[in-house]
């Protein structure tokens, strides 16, 4: 496969960067030269073709239609999700999952229509980055893969297997498969369009912004949307060594969550964790 | 001679009166009637509903503003920096981040398309000074999305001082931008970045740069 291969070289590249590179003063970012390099081929890359290609869908089909395909393709993702579920011992999320698909594909006309989360089977977000961290293993170096965005060194591993589960890159027609990836991608950047409007207007430094953002992001999926508190988080407060008033130190223990995994993957420093949301769907 | 005082009213104004005093009104309730009120006021506003951006920035300033701690969320995304920081700087480091911060939000807002927001209970003790307020928004073929809003007790009421949407925390967001922007370019720098952001939005939401 094609993709998978230049995805592999990257990895290794990006392997061999970051062996050596330590110009980067941010400890979860060291290859920030070539994510940079690469993040703005990414923007020019989309503003040149997937935004308005984007922009173009959303004018021509109306919303309950695009409503339709991105429940399609969906569906269709709900099978590789359960088995990460499986494999990250989420027996109940995974028949969940399971259950999404057969409901989804029969009385919801081929997933069209999303009947499985009225009827109480909310939709996961699982992927095998997610499973890897899941397993313990730290996300590694941020980077930024090129068309595909945001990443890091374990969940751009994970996005190896995640393509060969991918049912549309086992599609054997050649046409087929590519009108299906772009209809997919354009859909994908369609409901993007408001998030992205709003990094733009928030953004100092869209770089960073998308990085920091991805990073909680991944971190925060890996642990089901309770991840433990950062060490780091209290440092926020200057004063926090000594004249911080109790209503501010008072936060930090009533977050812990009986819901967090109890085996927490180890990471490498406070710094590198998991991460963002903002490119995820262009993913999957 | 006194006018007098409907009984039925001075009943009602007996009860209210105690029941304001002793009881504020509890973070999570806060959250929901203000979305609820500001997503209401959206979907009939026909200016906003055109586009006027003007509109929804003042819909925030007098709806959701007053309920932020500023100041709290400029020092906790400066961290360490804050303390090198003049309060002249600190002032204007507030001031800039707000009106990104009030941008980005109206942005956000005038992006709403009738999603079903739920609330989940809140996991909090009455003596509790600090508390997150979980809600969730659907969207198609997607797994919904969260909105944490992070809130101390303060004497003026419950304050958000983080919103995390996805588990992104805002404030972590700006950080580490803030932290380089400062190591490169020192706290000025800053500034002047934040209010240069701040300048190229001013035309887009009607305020004149004369």
């Amino acid at each position: 496969m094609d993709v998978a291969r230049k995805i592999v070289a990257i990895l290794l590249l990006a392997g061999t960067l970051a062996g050596c590179a330590t110009t980067s003063s941010n400890p979860a970012d060291p290859l920030q030269p070539f994510n940079r390099a690469m993040f703005s081929f990414n923007d020019a890359l989309d503003k040149a073709v997937l935004k308005p290609a984007a922009e173009g869908y959303r004018a021509v089909l109306p919303g309950v239609a695009r409503t339709g395909v991105s429940n399609f393709f969906a569906n269709l993702e709900d099978v590789w999700i359960a088995a990460n579920n499986l494999m990250q011992g989420k027996v109940t999320d995974a028949i969940g999952d399971a259950a999404r698909f057969v409901f989804n594909s029969t009385f919801g006309l081929f997933g069209l229509i999303d009947i499985a989360s009225d009827i109480g089977l909310p939709k996961h977000n699982e992927d095998f980055g997610q499973t890897l961290g899941r397993w313990g293993i730290g996300s590694g170096p941020y980077l930024v893969l090129p068309i595909l965005g945001p990443s890091t060194l374990r969940d751009g591993a994970g996005l190896l297997l995640d393509m060969q589960a991918d049912w549309v890159t086992q599609n054997s027609d050649v046409a087929t498969r590519n009108t299906t990836y772009a209809i997919r991608a354009v859909n994908s950047r369609a409901n993007l369009l408001e998030t992205t409007s709003v990094v733009e207007e928030a953004a100092l430094d869209k770089y960073s912004f998308v990085r920091d953002a991805w990073l909680q992001r991944r971190r925060n999926l890996v642990y089901d949307g309770n991840p433990p508190r950062e060490e780091r988080s209290r440092t926020d407060f200057p004063d926090s060594d000594s004249a911080a008033p109790a209503s501010l130190k008072a936060g930090s223990g009533n977050n812990a969550d009986p819901g967090a995994p109890a085996e927490q993957p180890p990471q490498r420093t406070g710094e590198i964790a998991d991460t963002s949301a903002i490119h995820r769907t262009s993913i999957q | 001679m006194k006018t007098p005082v409907s009984p039925l009213l001075a009943l009602a104004i007996a009860a209210f009166v105690p029941g304001v005093v002793s009881q504020e009104v509890s973070p999570d309730a806060l959250v929901k009637n203000i979305t609820q009120e500001v997503l209401t006021i959206i979907k009939h506003d026909k200016d906003i509903q055109a586009g006027q951006a003007k509109k929804v920035v003042e819909l925030v300033q007098t709806r959701i503003l007053p309920h932020f701690n500023f100041t709290r969320m400029t020092q906790s995304a400066m961290a360490r920096n804050w303390r090198i920081a003049t309060p002249e700087q600190q002032q204007a480091l507030t001031r800039e981040f707000k009106t990104l911060l009030v941008r980005t939000y109206s942005t956000a807002l005038s992006n709403y398309r009738d999603q079903a927001i739920e609330y989940r209970p809140l996991r909090a003790t009455a003596n509790d000074t600090d508390v997150t307020v979980k809600s969730e928004v659907r969207q198609a073929g997607a797994q919904s999305v969260t909105i944490d809003y992070e809130m101390e007790k303060t004497a003026a009421g419950w304050k958000v001082y983080d919103v995390k949407v996805g588990g992104v925390s805002l404030i972590t967001t700006y950080r580490e931008t803030f932290a380089s922007e400062v190591r490169e370019r020192g706290v000025d720098g800053l500034i002047k970045a934040l209010a240069a952001k701040n300048r190229q939005g001013d035309a887009r939401f009607g305020v004149s740069n004369t």
